[in-house]
């Protein structure tokens, strides 16, 4: 970027400066003083004991670009350009274990620093100084704001990411025979993860052309009325799909469930367990299972 | 709009095309009851792997289908309903219960060929 040279402008001191100027002061202030201004932060960082997660060299090499954008922020107003940067700043540092408060922190310090600097600057022409800071402010809120928002965004979307990730694992469709599919289901369902369940099963039928499919729930404690509900439909969707499903696994508790909400159990084929429910699977497709000595 | 129905040996083979209006599905109703006569037919496959909606007027066409052919003595199969049709359907609670279904044509005819062996 180049530098304006603040020297060069001679305003008629009575004349009101207008606020892009005093921008533009300020600004070419800041660049100049930038060295300076850039380690009385970083010593104010660790005064303050922010970012702990990480070594002096990468918050010097970090302090050193969010410094930079944030004198550009300042100077163009781009703060979608900011929110980006904010962005990719936090994806980098959110794995370091570096926390929301941890930035808005050191964004604050870093704008009481510059204001600092600019009160010291100013500090024998009193109007002026209200006029800089009339126009430094507004943008040092907005960037603080807009960096905060920025990591906030990021954080959001990686937790988002993980809990897909964390579905996605915890209900895995898996073939064990030609035309069989087991569903282990471990852990709480609610309604969503429900829904998912029954997405994933439906695709999977038709993929692997299942004719029968046992869903085994002895890793769920509890179900409450709305998730067997979705646990029938899920019976009937796929019977519509051409496949037979067998439920094993019930909990006494679910059981009881069941019961209660009044489920049509002649809709629903149970078995006992996992073994049992695979064994009626294998004869429903006709497979037999012996030993090798029998077999001879 | 015409529905094309097959003949496959003993099974007719009526494909659904995507937007049926309630006048198609009646005529399409007693159409296929009338092909059975006419036919001597043993079953029909009611291919939908067309259609991506499924209310619940067709859904009871679909049943009334099945119904009306079982009094000729012949089998219907329901082949080609699509995952997410399937599972707007049960949300609705059209389950086409008592209907036989199953997840293509393939599958279709090998269910049916089940069953005429077994009856045979």
């Amino acid at each position: 970027m180049a530098r304006r040279d603040v020297t060069s402008i001679s305003p008629d001191p009575k004349r009101a400066e207008e606020p892009s100027e005093l921008l533009r002061e300020l600004v070419a202030h800041l660049r100049q003083n930038r060295t300076q201004l850039r380690e009385e932060w970083v010593v104010r960082i660790s005064e303050t004991r922010l970012l702990l997660a990480m070594t002096k060299e990468e918050i010097f090499a970090e302090a050193t670009s969010v410094y930079d954008s944030y004198v550009e922020a300042l100077e163009t107003e781009a703060f979608e350009a900011l929110q980006a940067y904010a962005r990719n700043l936090s994806e980098r540092i959110i794995p370091r274990g570096v926390e929301t408060h941890e930035v808005v922190g050191i964004v604050l310090l870093l704008r009481d620093v510059l204001a600092r600097s600019l009160f010291a600057k100013y500090q024998n022409d009193f109007k002026k100084l209200n006029r800089i800071l009339d126009a430094y402010e507004p943008a040092a809120n907005r960037i603080a704001n807009t960096v905060a928002v920025g990591f906030v965004q990021e954080r959001e979307r990686v937790i988002r990411q993980q809990q897909e990730a964390i579905r996605e694992l915890s209900t895995p469709v898996l073939q064990v025979r030609e035309r069989l599919l087991i569903l282990p289901i471990i852990g709480v369902i609610d309604p969503q993860r429900a829904r998912q369940l029954t997405e994933q099963l439906l695709r999977g039928i038709r993929t692997n052309r299942a004719k029968v499919v046992v869903i085994d729930i002895t890793g769920v404690a509890a179900m409450d009325v709305t998730v067997a509900n979705h646990l029938v439909q899920t019976v009937e969707a796929s019977r519509l799909l051409g496949a037979t499903v067998i439920v094993t696994g019930l909990s006494p508790e679910i059981a009881q469930t069941l019961v209660t909400i009044g489920v049509d159990l002649g809709k629903m084929n149970t078995v006992g367990d996992l073994q049992g429910g695979i064994e009626q699977a294998e004869r429903l497709l006709g497979y037999k299972v012996a030993t090798l000595d029998e077999a001879r | 709009m015409e529905v094309p129905i097959l003949k496959q040996g003993a099974v007719l083979i009526a494909t659904f095309q995507a937007a049926l209006s309630d006048a198609d599905l009646n005529q399409l109703r007693m159409g296929l009851v009338q092909q059975v006569v006419k036919f001597r037919s043993r079953a029909v496959i009611v291919d939908v792997t067309a259609m991506d909606v499924m209310d619940s007027f067709a859904s009871r066409t679909l049943r009334e289908i099945a119904h009306m052919i079982r009094l000729r003595g012949a089998e219907t199969v329901i082949v080609g309903i699509q995952p997410e049709v399937a599972f707007a359907m049960v949300q609705l609670g059209l389950t086409l219960e008592g209907v036989a279904t199953a997840l293509d044509l393939e599958e279709g005819l090998a269910c049916l060929n089940e069953k005429f062996k077994t009856a045979n």
